[in-house]
């Protein structure tokens, strides 16, 4: 009864289309650890719609993973937990919803891909089991029919000799073969949400843009909202409509894809982009982000990059920066955004000579 | 694979060939005349002496002995007599059953209850049944053989009256207390190993992998992550049913079973050598054989193993 309420509920003045498919309110997730509670995730925000691809970009540390997990409902229960927020596919939230229903989503219309393909597949089973498997499960389809269409979706995602290999085994595959085998387990059920986390990283470079270029067409002919989760700038460029940047747990920046990288609003944004080592740089060093990113079991007060970053004033050290608009479609999580986005802020600290962290610019000795 | 256990079969000559040696070896060097010890107090005529020496080539020197014997092992599978003109396999072959089923009662025992508790104390980690296995498991483990065949015998045998003392005349209840004996170490490190490699594999990308694909948490355990887990717990298994033979000497002399081991231990105390090297020489056989048929089961189980 509540499930037809909750389905009907979109359909009086709206088209069914302006549901986001998922759709993140003020995630929370923490870790229970020896050193103290880990704030892995604080007050996440973002929505995916059919069809769009959401880039969710970050160092390690900075929740990526995490937020995959929460998604799909995964994230191991202790030591995680999730401490507030919504989490709503088609508008029903997943973190309020029966497992059993849970369940049935999982796989069938939220699905994903993880980085390590040997360890993510199971290494005793025939990889045509383990697609079968999800059409036994959640079809109901005998071995047979099931399998058949393992081997279909083998076909599907490039795999010669589909036919002859459905029976070996993960080891048995080259790296790129083996997270097509991943990705042909993750689209078997045709999902709506297909969240791939790092799925190109273990992968040598060549092998990367095909596996890419799979996910990107894969993409186009299910009309499947993708979230790419990765710290490979050049990897998002590419396929990306919108990006998310994540540091510490919070998004610090979000905007489409050639606002982000056209003008960024967000000096962590910034950085990142400064630190691409480019074609036409005759030599140097690379350009690096001074210091580490902070312990999320001791976050700095107010706004987490205020260690790192070069505008940082005492307003930064103790106000903690709200995601706001600074353009059509651009937010951004600093206070001076309007100043970073025009390139006008106020540089106020410099890296230090070490490299470690940075020292105020009024404390430089003057040349 | 073919190749693979040809080679493994031909390993068997050198591996039987050296056991049998070394245990010929020990009882020759048993101090002692072992004819004499056979008249025991009744004279015996030089004659006689003689006549019994020659027929167990007793004075040959040791490596005429020894090959005169596993010529005989391996042409005719004759392991001899014992000095009683008895053929030693005649005795295999009465003793063999007793042996054979305490040893199957305590495989199917220890497998059940080392599995079934390693199973519960992962799925119930740190909790009271966990802690319960655990120190129920070290206890078992750090207890000797002969302790724990003493406290059965006293608690289900004399003062609850469940199963028979000693003996193997009451069918199958006879075994239940010496496989309870034999099994209650391996039970504990089965417990054990069982526990610690599922919670590994609870842990693995792929059994997180599986409930991703939205699989019932009872296929990723059972299906996913129990199926990696036994892998270890197979080898275990095979191993200590083939060293179980040994194992029986202690628990068929606590329990009078007539079995192998016993006939072992009486033999030694006797200086049947040829008695003593035929039962030995049947263990290591089966020792060997079990090994093979347990990595032959390794690969099955887990297709990454190549043989070559």
């Amino acid at each position: 009864m509540t499930e037809s309420q909750t389905s009907t509920r979109t359909a009086p003045g709206t088209r069914p289309g302006d549901t986001p498919l998922l759709e993140v309110k003020d995630l929370h997730v923490e870790f229970r650890t020896k050193a103290g509670v880990s704030q892995a995730i604080n007050g996440l925000n973002f929505t995916l719609h059919a069809g769009e691809t959401l880039a969710i970009l970050g160092e390690s540390g900075s929740g990526k993973s995490v937020t995959a997990q929460t998604i799909m409902g995964i994230l191991d229960v202790p030591p995680g937990r999730i401490a507030g927020g919504e989490i709503r596919y088609r508008g029903d939230d997943l973190l309020t919803m029966k497992e059993e229903a849970r369940r049935k989503l999982r796989g069938g219309k939220i699905a994903m891909i993880f980085q390590d393909a040997l360890s993510s597949l199971n290494p005793v089973m025939p990889v045509g089991w383990q697609i079968a498997e999800m059409f036994r499960i959640h079809r109901g389809m005998k071995r047979k029919e099931a399998r058949v269409k393992a081997v279909e979706m083998m076909e599907r995602v490039g795999i010669p000799g589909a036919e002859e290999r459905a029976g070996d085994y993960p080891h048995q595959f080259s790296g790129g073969m083996r997270q097509r085998i991943m990705i042909a387990m993750a689209i078997a059920l045709d999902p709506d949400v297909l969240i791939a986390d790092e799925p190109t990283t273990a992968l040598d470079v060549t092998v990367q843009a095909q596996v890419m270029r799979l996910l990107k067409d894969l993409q186009n002919e299910f009309n499947m909202g993708l979230i790419l989760i990765t710290h490979d700038l050049g990897v998002v460029a590419d396929v990306a409509d919108k990006i998310a940047v994540m540091y510490s747990g919070r998004v610090m920046e979000a905007a489409d894809v050639y606002e982000i990288y056209g003008k960024p609003g967000h000096p962590y944004t910034q950085g990142l982009l400064a630190s691409i080592p480019r074609i036409d740089d005759e030599g140097g060093r690379l350009r690096a982000i001074p210091g580490l990113p902070p312990s999320l079991t001791d976050m700095p007060s107010g706004c987490p990059f205020n260690p790192r970053c070069e505008f940082a004033t005492d307003r930064c050290r103790t106000e903690r920066p709200e995601l706001r608009l600074v353009a059509e479609g651009h937010l951004s999580a600093c206070h001076y955004a309007e100043d970073v986005y025009a390139g006008t802020a106020t540089v106020t600290q410099r890296p230090s000579p070490t490299g470690a962290g940075m020292i105020p610019i009024s404390e430089e000795a003057p040349e | 694979m073919t190749r693979y256990i040809i080679r493994r079969l031909l390993q068997f000559v050198p591996v039987i060939l050296i056991s049998t040696l070394i245990v010929y070896a020990l009882v020759f060097a048993m101090p002692g005349d072992p004819i004499r010890a056979l008249a025991g107090d009744r004279p015996m005529s030089d004659a006689v002496r003689e006549t019994l020496r020659e027929q167990y080539n007793l004075d040959d020197p040791f490596f005429i002995q020894y090959f005169k014997y596993i010529w005989g092992v391996f042409t005719a599978l004759d392991f001899g007599s014992t000095f009683n003109g008895r053929p030693v396999n005649d005795l295999i072959t009465q003793r063999l059953p007793v042996t054979a089923t305490l040893a199957l009662v305590t495989f199917v025992i220890q497998s059940i209850m080392g599995i079934v508790a390693g199973i519960l104390a992962a799925l119930y980690r740190d909790r009271f049944f966990d802690r319960f296995v655990q120190v129920a498991t070290v206890t078992m483990v750090a207890l000797p053989t002969l302790v724990i065949g003493f406290v059965l015998q006293l608690v289900f045998g004399l003062n609850l009256g469940l199963f028979p003392i000693a003996g193997a005349n009451d069918g199958l209840m006879s075994y239940i207390l010496p496989a309870l004996t034999m099994a209650s170490v391996s039970t504990g490190i089965l417990a054990r190993l069982v526990r610690g490699e599922l919670l590994d594999s609870l842990k693995s990308d792929y059994v997180r992998t599986a409930t991703a694909k939205g699989m019932k948490r009872t296929r990723v355990i059972g299906r996913h992550g129990l199926r990696n887990s036994l892998i270890p717990a197979v080898t275990f298994i095979g191993a200590d049913l083939a060293s179980m033979l040994g194992g029986s000497i202690i628990v068929e002399t606590i329990f009078n079973l007539p079995g192998l081991g016993q006939q072992v231990f009486a033999s030694i105390q006797g200086q049947e050598g040829t008695v003593v090297v035929g039962i030995v020489t049947l263990f290591v056989i089966f020792f060997v054989v079990i090994n093979l048929i347990v990595d032959l089961l390794y690969g099955l189980l887990d297709p990454r193993i190549r043989y070559e």
